[in-house]
């Protein structure tokens, strides 16, 4: 488990500096125009850094007004009697509901749980297997379809709410299967 | 979905905001509330955007709308960066190498998009930065790959069927070190930080499943809707 957590480690530093030295000494030996090309490429940042303002506006502030509400509480109170059915602490619920809303939210649940029942509790390695099951999907949603103009999102957010429920029960099942 | 769900949260924000800020007036006299809510603070005058939830609301939203614009402009930097040498790497053809050593396996989950498409490359540069938790790397790569697959989008500010599995794809992301939650744990003094590994990638898996053949089936049942409008038409 060690050495290939080392092996990881390394494997995620070395990735950015190898594929820059890759990618920009073929492009090299090819006869790419290398400074000129990376500069015409990077132009389009601007564009879609601007881009993606409105999109993010709209979704963070629906968020932001969602969680100062103290909705999630009243979510929470509302669903406790059921989250026994699936074996789920109904202290990891907030968790459960915030990891597809807010990527800095869920990480303040997460270590508040750990705080309050210890890293290695049930709790505890509940909440963190959640964090690191799912993405932030309503972020996700806001950036990738804001980058390109897309405002008719059509099923996506159905088919990610879905992907993330399915993430997040079955870290309910094999951490108390491995607890 | 998106415009019910957006819709819904802002206004269930402000019932529910409300709905406490009326039971606390109704059920404490003034003066108590103010105590509960802060006894080391003996102000006479009460500071309503502090002390109501309707306040609290109100900064919130007009925080995230200049977080939300924060966190797109500090994004451009590290967007120039990637498109920059992605651009390097598409005039050498490398990104269409990419794409075509992939090909068995992404013919199949996004069928619209055509042989050697650069599109693919960049979604498997994604995918992989993903993986490995680069997400400074990861998010230029996914815009660049949005872009490339609007290229092929017939109707703009629609997303398509390949948009959507990729993004569902990604949202369910595997990775293999979820850094974050393992730096946390082990801050928090955990015996077994790393404990989460094997656990995230099983969930993850799970949720990537379940992502694809959700897409998969939307997608089954829309051409099957499709095609038989057509023969009706006939």
């Amino acid at each position: 488990m060690s050495t290939l957590k080392i092996i990881i480690d390394w494997l995620s530093i070395l990735a950015i500096p190898v594929i820059i030295l890759f990618f920009l000494s073929y492009g090299y030996l090819k006869k790419v125009r290398v400074y000129e090309s990376f500069v015409e490429g990077a132009k389009e940042g601007f564009d879609v850094g601007v881009k993606i303002i409105p999109y993010l506006v709209a979704m963070l502030v629906a968020i932001g007004m969602f969680r100062a509400s103290g909705a999630l509480d009243v979510l929470t109170w509302a669903l406790k009697p059921f989250t026994s059915l699936i074996g789920m602490p109904s202290e990891v619920l907030p968790m459960a509901f915030m990891r597809p809303l807010s990527g800095s939210g869920s990480i303040g649940i997460m270590t508040d749980l750990m705080k309050t029942y210890g890293p290695d509790s049930l709790i505890g390695f509940m909440s963190s297997t959640m964090f690191g099951s799912t993405e932030t999907t309503f972020y996700v949603v806001a950036v990738y379809f804001g980058a390109v103009n897309i405002y008719k999102t059509r099923y996506a957010l159905t088919a990610g709410l879905l992907a993330d429920a399915a993430g997040l029960i079955t870290a309910v099942y094999i951490c108390r299967l491995l607890y | 979905m998106l415009n019910h769900i957006w819709l819904w949260m802002i206004v269930l924000s402000i019932m529910i905001a409300g709905g406490t800020d009326l039971y606390h007036e109704v059920s404490q006299p003034a003066q108590a509330s103010t105590e509960s809510v802060k006894p080391a603070d003996k102000k006479e005058i009460r500071n309503l955007n502090k002390e109501t939830r309707l306040g609290q609301i109100t900064s919130a939203a007009i925080d995230a709308a200049g977080l939300a614009v924060k966190i797109s402009i500090g994004l451009i930097g590290v967007m120039a960066l990637w498109l920059g040498i992605m651009r390097v790497a598409d005039e050498a053809g490398m990104i269409k190498i990419l794409a075509k050593a992939v090909r068995p396996i992404t013919r199949k989950l996004f069928p619209d998009i055509p042989e050697e498409h650069p599109a693919v490359g960049a979604m498997v540069m994604n995918i992989a930065a993903n993986m490995l938790g680069l997400s400074n790397a990861a998010t230029p790569l996914g815009l660049k790959a949005m872009e490339e697959l609007d290229k092929l989008n017939p109707k703009k500010g629609e997303a398509t069927n390949d948009m959507i599995t990729f993004l569902v794809i990604n949202t369910s992301a595997i990775t293999i070190v979820p850094a974050t939650a393992i730096a946390i744990r082990a801050s928090l003094g955990s015996v077994n930080p790393q404990q989460i590994v094997v656990p995230a990638i099983i969930s993850a898996s799970m949720a990537t499943l379940i992502g694809i053949s959700t897409v998969k089936l939307i997608q089954y049942f829309d051409k099957k809707k499709t095609i038989k409008k057509e023969m009706d038409k006939v």
